[in-house]
């Protein structure tokens, strides 16, 4: 049976992340908790708005309302990475070498590890930010599309259309693939050999949440029902190809997905605060956690594939151990 | 539902062009001791002189909705900002969104029906707009925007009153109660009103709008701005009563904004309802606002609507008092507007 260390905490839970093998749980006050042989507290922004967990580095960067970028290492160490002025840093990514790129406004930045920031003016706000996990090469959510930016050449960057307002975006791990949220209820997605487009749509809310399966298999996704996981093995990623829905609930809304790290198996979290692991192949469910306060709106696996860490909207966060 | 409205945080979108004095306003908003804090959310920080955490910048960002719709349009950047806000919603009691002088107020308002998620947490309680009195007539000349903000506006702020003479004042007024006969007007030196009236107004809420509103559909004639001013009988709606108003205001009166007021008896809800629905439908892009209270056939309460563009709310608001005609009022502000197909095809709503 699976068994939850409840972590109860004041105010929404931004990202729930394992920082080395502790738990860290980063809060919209900027407020970083952690579960280390008891509870602790470090400070990052001053309001936290946007975290991404970069795991090549084993840290968490944030940027808020402060306008400024930190760095998170284990032991709840928050370094300031770098500011950008007044307004609210509303999208954080890490890439390969040690990158890290944060929008503001119009302008996506990227700091290099050793310091030098370059700076991307869009014609548009910058919705959201990922790298590539190959090359150096970055991918910018906006209205109308995506645009991709080659930081280390002067090149042009690369412009993919597609109408309506896209506002977060991810690369699959083998890089084949760019995926965006959108403010309707829709995820889209090019091939970038070849620019073809991927529609997938049905969704009866918007999508906020995605995970990538081991190897770039599937992509899962929240703002349904069930979680929704399209198919990206063949060439074409889901063009044609019905998603898997698992974990379907009559009376809850998935809010945030996190794929298992080696198999095939996503946890699943609901706006009532339950969590559920499902097997891909035969749609098996496990409850992990019951229904708690606030919606889940972060989760992660630890290395050892032992554990979940998961944060809701209302701060009653915690780990489920499901070897127990 | 009552519940969930007591939880929303109040929004306030405040309107007007550079010069008018809205950030006069929004200064006294934040500086004056009235028991509430505020969050403002600004196009620019400029000069608002006041050190506050809570005014946040944001580019204005508009989203078309669905393809080739343009009136179904939100702003990207309030829902981002709103739902940032929203995660920590302790650290104030409502939200004040200004916009820049040239913005257009209806995604603005959109947002706050459209998104579900900005909705959920947030309720639009008014649209404010501030008009400087002595700038006005050049304004409504050299841009739509201006036009559009105050036929949009539930509370106008007419400014600096002491620049311009009574004369020039009154011309200036008519005109604003010709392109909204709905809003409440406040004329005003150096933004001086009470911040009740412009704050916690409750005029998108159904239960509350259509109560703030007397110059607007429980018609007493203390201002001539209604179309149908005679017409009690709630029979006949002829053209031609709303010439006196247009006269009146003619010399500065640059305006393409009309507004149509209807007045009618009980209505068969088996009629109106489509009929409404294919208005707003049909007639959506051009319709600004609309307004209503309406005498349902064999309903003891009275049905209040607004509307923005093709967004349209309906509810019961509260029953009828006892020898309260039961009188079916609505307003369309907007361009275009066929009058006589509107009054027509709403008087065939009644109920037989």
């Amino acid at each position: 049976m699976p068994t939850v260390a409840p972590l109860d905490l004041d105010g929404h839970c931004v990202a729930a992340v394992f920082l080395g093998d502790v738990p860290h749980f980063a809060l919209a006050d900027g407020t970083i908790h952690r579960l280390d042989h008891g509870h602790k507290t470090a400070q990052a922004n001053d309001g936290l708005l946007a975290a991404f967990h970069d795991a090549a580095n084993d840290r968490l960067i944030t940027g808020g309302e402060d306008g400024k970028i930190f760095s998170v290492t284990a032991g709840g160490n928050a370094a300031e990475l770098a500011s950008a002025g007044k307004k609210w840093i509303t999208s954080v990514a890490a890439g390969p070498q040690g990158a890290v790129a944060y929008a503001s406004g119009k302008i996506a930045f990227v700091r290099f590890a050793d310091g030098k920031t370059k700076e991307f003016m869009h014609p548009r706000s910058v919705e959201g930010l990922a790298f590539s996990p190959k090359g150096m090469r970055f991918g910018v959510a906006r209205y109308n599309g995506a645009t991709l930016h080659f930081p280390a050449a002067d090149g042009k960057p690369v412009e993919l259309e597609w109408a309506g307002a896209h506002t977060g975006i991810t690369f699959s791990p083998d890089g084949a693939f760019l995926v965006t949220t959108m403010q309707k209820n829709a995820l889209h997605g090019w091939k970038l050999a070849d620019g073809k487009h991927m529609r997938m749509s049905g969704y009866p809310g918007k999508v906020k949440s995605l995970s990538w399966s081991a190897r770039g298999k599937w992509l899962a996704s929240s703002g349904a029902p069930a979680a929704i996981v399209w198919p990206f093995s063949g060439k074409d990623g889901p063009v044609g190809k019905a998603p898997l829905e698992l974990g379907t609930r009559g009376n809850a809304m998935v809010t945030s997905v996190a794929c298992h790290p080696s198999q095939e198996v996503v946890a699943v979290g609901y706006d009532d605060g339950m969590v559920m692991a499902v097997r891909f192949a035969d749609a098996k469910e496990v409850l992990l956690r019951r229904p708690g306060k606030g919606a889940i709106t972060s989760m992660m696996w630890d290395r050892e594939e032992r554990r979940v860490a998961f944060g809701s909207t209302a701060g009653d966060c915690g780990v489920i151990d499901i070897s127990a | 539902m009552s519940d969930a409205q007591t939880t929303q945080i109040p929004v306030t979108v405040l309107t007007g062009y550079l010069g008018a004095g809205k950030t006069t306003l929004l200064n006294r908003i934040l500086s004056e001791n009235h028991g509430k804090r505020y969050a403002v959310i600004v196009n620019e920080f400029g000069e608002i002189g006041i050190d506050n955490e809570l005014i946040v910048e944001s580019d204005e960002e508009i989203y078309e909705m669905n393809n080739g719709c343009v009136c179904c349009t939100v702003r990207g950047d309030l829902i981002r900002v709103v739902e940032g806000l929203m995660r920590r919603p302790g650290r104030f009691d409502a939200i004040v969104v200004e916009t820049t002088g040239l913005a257009d107020p209806v995604p603005v308002a959109q947002t706050f029906f459209m998104d579900d998620d900005v909705r959920s947490k947030t309720r639009l309680d008014a649209v404010v707009v501030l008009v400087d009195a002595k700038h006005l007539p050049l304004r409504l000349k050299d841009s739509r925007e201006a036009e559009d903000q105050i036929a949009f506006a539930d509370v106008v702020v007419l400014n600096k009153t002491d620049l311009v003479t009574p004369e020039e004042l009154s011309k200036v007024e008519a005109t604003i109660r010709a392109i909204n006969p709905a809003a409440k007007i406040h004329r005003t030196t150096r933004a001086g009103l009470a911040l009740s009236e412009v704050l916690d107004r409750g005029a998108f809420d159904l239960s509350r709008a259509l109560e703030n509103d007397p110059h607007f559909l429980d018609a007493h004639d203390d201002h001539d701005q209604h179309h149908d001013h005679q017409d009690h009988d709630g029979h006949h709606h002829h053209d031609g009563h709303d010439h006196h108003h247009h006269a009146h205001a003619s010399d500065i009166h640059d305006v393409t904004v009309q507004s149509v007021s209807l007045r009618g008896g009980e209505m068969d809800p088996k009629k109106f309802f489509p009929w409404i629905e294919k208005i707003t439908q049909m007639e959506g892009p051009n319709i600004l606002r609309l307004k209503g209270i309406i005498a349902l056939k064999g309903d003891d309460e009275r049905y209040v609507i607004q509307g923005v563009h093709m967004i349209i709310e309906g509810d019961h608001q509260r029953a009828w008092k006892d020898g309260e005609k039961h009188e079916s009022r609505l307003v369309f502000i907007g361009r275009e507007l066929d009058a006589e197909r509107l009054k027509k095809s709403f008087d065939a709503c009644q109920a037989a």
